[in-house]
């Protein structure tokens, strides 16, 4: 298959993933709860009210018009507004993206900066003690439960050694002395363009915790798949040829089989990134981390309806979003992975 | 010789051999030998919860305030919590939640996926392609996304919790099973069945999904791990167990306000789910070393 072609099916394809999502948020969100109307305006609901949001989410009409209804609502960019905050949910979701990217790509980037040489490490010495550490190492990151782990950093590098700040994501005193201003939201970008270094390197110190958290069970799963992935290309012809040419066993594992063991890697740290989005959510709870994920354990605490519904879609068409560029990623690089 | 042995062993013989296999591979290895016994321990824990726990009432969530925040001691080595229940009883009685519903939810979720699965592989053609689409579908959401947002649908509790968990969890068993069953479909039993004129409900039953056992066993230990992990994190948002009744994410959850200081709180819950989880892994581990079920994905 060609290339393009195969550009082109995965593009359509992930165009048919997304109806088939807003179909199943739609149940979700319309059709399963007995009174959606109710659902919506929240516990201080008056009959006049759920009469008009009936009319205006169509509840009162059949349901496949009911669906034109909401996906005309969604192609507009309305995602409902917060009963919390009485503001657009679409706003409070992009607000808040920043917080949680920031720790998102600093957490992913920690787990593939120690999963992957660990996978390497273990494949290169299988079997022998090195692997077993390493692959114990890996099963307790993947074993400890991320709400768990957040509370015992805190108590060791806070409580304990000081070091580190307890939760948040910037000091409430450099507020004043040392602010930063919002450029792109990314704290630690917003803090370099300025070259307010004291403002940085408190962001960095903020950030070390929550993003060592969200990182431990990717990091796991990533050595693993890499260890595996390691050990059967170790498997094939030309190492074995690479061997018989005397080709020293590092430059062989390093070189050679790590060239070709990062393709399947890739697929693995995209799976893994988009599976850390929802493992945001505890550690933005526990560090009091402004992000998407504290808004949405509000809203589900508070029954904020639309907002949990805004997040679901929104959540999963990242998802699939970040599935998609990894794929395409991987044909870029991988002239194999389109002639499938 | 390699290929004969195939057609003359009957495939229920095979799938008994193959389940004494899992059991002869995990008793061979020492740390996978532990972890099952951990896991029968803190299942036969979770059954007699009431018998077991040192203070059932509590338990179960009767508060006792004159103990509030007691630290470890000899009456109750795990402390006491906010309102003066003990601990050790409400990790114990805690099982229950935290580790018989996800079992639970693991075992609808492959009661769900499996057959659909073998239907999916056995009959190939548009009726796959259907229930593949689904699949994909399905698997296109974050799990625990899709979970919190139907636990809210639904309304916050355990049941609703798991009845989320399951309908997230299903496809990968039809994904697996259908693999496994496109490879037995080319098997010698399965087209003799056919040739003599068995009909397809029979042959899926009798003789394709008994035969899918063993990979769906060796899935199913890996991930058990993760759906007590989810359940934890769920009952930890408080959208599982809703107190008074004791949940170890709950509990964790519970204890974070005091965590600085009464450590005990939280750390108890927390160790059980990570031992639980671990042992599951372990186990998983070795036998996805032997008979690694996504080759057949």
């Amino acid at each position: 298959m060609h290339r393009v072609e195969f550009i082109l099916r995965r593009l359509l394809s992930s165009i048919f993933v997304l109806i088939g999502v807003s179909i199943i948020t739609f149940t979700v969100a319309r059709v399963i709860p007995s009174n959606a109307a109710a659902m919506y305006i929240g516990p201080k609901a008056r009959p006049e009210d759920i009469a008009r949001v009936t009319v205006k989410l169509g509840l009162d009409k059949p349901l496949p018009v009911q669906y034109l209804v909401y996906m005309g609502e969604l192609l507009h960019g309305d995602l409902g507004t917060s009963i919390g905050t009485k503001r657009p949910v679409l706003l409070e979701l992009s607000s808040r993206l920043p917080a949680t990217l920031e720790l998102l790509f600093t957490g992913m980037a920690i787990a593939v900066i120690i999963g992957v040489p660990m996978g390497v490490i273990s494949a290169r010495w299988q079997g022998k003690p090195t692997d077993v550490f390493v692959r114990v190492i890996a099963i307790i990151g993947v074993s400890m439960p991320a709400f768990y782990l957040g509370l015992l950093l805190q108590i060791l590098f806070f409580r304990r050694l000081d070091l580190l700040p307890l939760a948040g994501r910037f000091s409430n005193e450099l507020r004043f002395t040392n602010p930063i201003n919002m450029v792109t939201n990314f704290l630690l970008i917003d803090a370099l363009i300025m070259r307010n270094w004291i403002a940085l390197k408190d962001v960095a110190y903020h950030l070390v915790l929550p993003a060592l958290t969200l990182a431990a069970y990717p990091a796991g799963l990533v050595a693993r798949m890499t260890r595996a992935t390691m050990l059967e290309v170790m498997e094939q012809d030309y190492i074995r040829t690479a061997r018989a040419y005397g080709i020293r066993e590092t430059v062989i594992v390093y070189f050679y089989a790590l060239k070709n063991a990062l393709s399947p890697t890739l697929t693995v740290i995209g799976l893994t990134f988009a599976f850390a989005l929802t493992g945001t959510f505890f550690v933005e709870v526990i560090f009091n981390w402004p992000g998407l994920g504290l808004f949405t354990v509000h809203s589900l605490l508070n029954v904020d309806y639309p907002a949990i519904m805004g997040i679901t879609l929104f959540g999963s068409v990242m998802y699939v979003l970040i599935n998609l560029a990894v794929d395409l990623l991987q044909a870029w690089i991988d002239p194999r992975i389109s002639l499938k | 010789m390699s290929a004969i042995p195939a057609i003359a062993v009957e495939p229920e013989i095979q799938s008994a051999r193959t389940s004494r296999h899992i059991i002869s591979v995990i008793v061979r290895d020492p740390l996978s030998l532990i972890s099952t016994i951990v896991i029968i321990l803190f299942i036969f824990i979770a059954i007699f919860a009431y018998q077991v726990a040192p203070y059932p009432l509590e338990g179960a969530g009767k508060t006792n305030v004159s103990h509030s925040l007691l630290p470890p001691s000899l009456e109750h080595p795990f402390g006491c919590d906010k309102l003066g229940r003990d601990v050790l009883s409400r990790v114990i009685v805690g099982a229950r939640p935290a580790l018989i519903v996800p079992i639970g939810v693991v075992a609808f979720a492959v009661l769900i996926g499996a057959p659909l699965g073998a239907i999916a592989g056995f009959k190939g053609g548009w009726i796959d392609e259907f229930i593949m689409r689904i699949t994909d579908l399905f698997l296109a959401f974050p799990s625990l996304l899709l979970a919190m947002a139907i636990d809210s649908a639904l309304g916050r509790g355990i049941q609703n919790a798991a009845i989320a968990l399951i309908v997230s969890w299903w496809p990968w068993y039809t994904r697996l099973v259908r693999g496994v069953t496109i490879s037995l479909k080319e098997r010698y039993f399965v087209e003799a069945a056919q040739a003599i004129g068995v009909r397809d409900s029979v042959i899926i039953l009798r003789h394709i999904l008994p035969n899918t056992i063993s990979a769906i066993l060796v899935q199913a230990t890996v991930d058990l791990g993760t759906v007590i992990l989810a359940m934890g994190g769920l009952a930890f948002l408080g959208l599982g167990t809703q107190p008074p009744s004791p949940d170890w994410g709950l509990m964790v959850s519970e204890g974070r306000t005091y965590i600085l200081e009464q450590w005990w709180i939280s750390t108890f819950p927390g160790v059980a789910i990570f031992v639980v989880v671990l042992a599951f892994n372990l186990i998983g581990d070795t036998l996805r070393d032997i008979f690694d079920p996504r080759q057949y994905r």
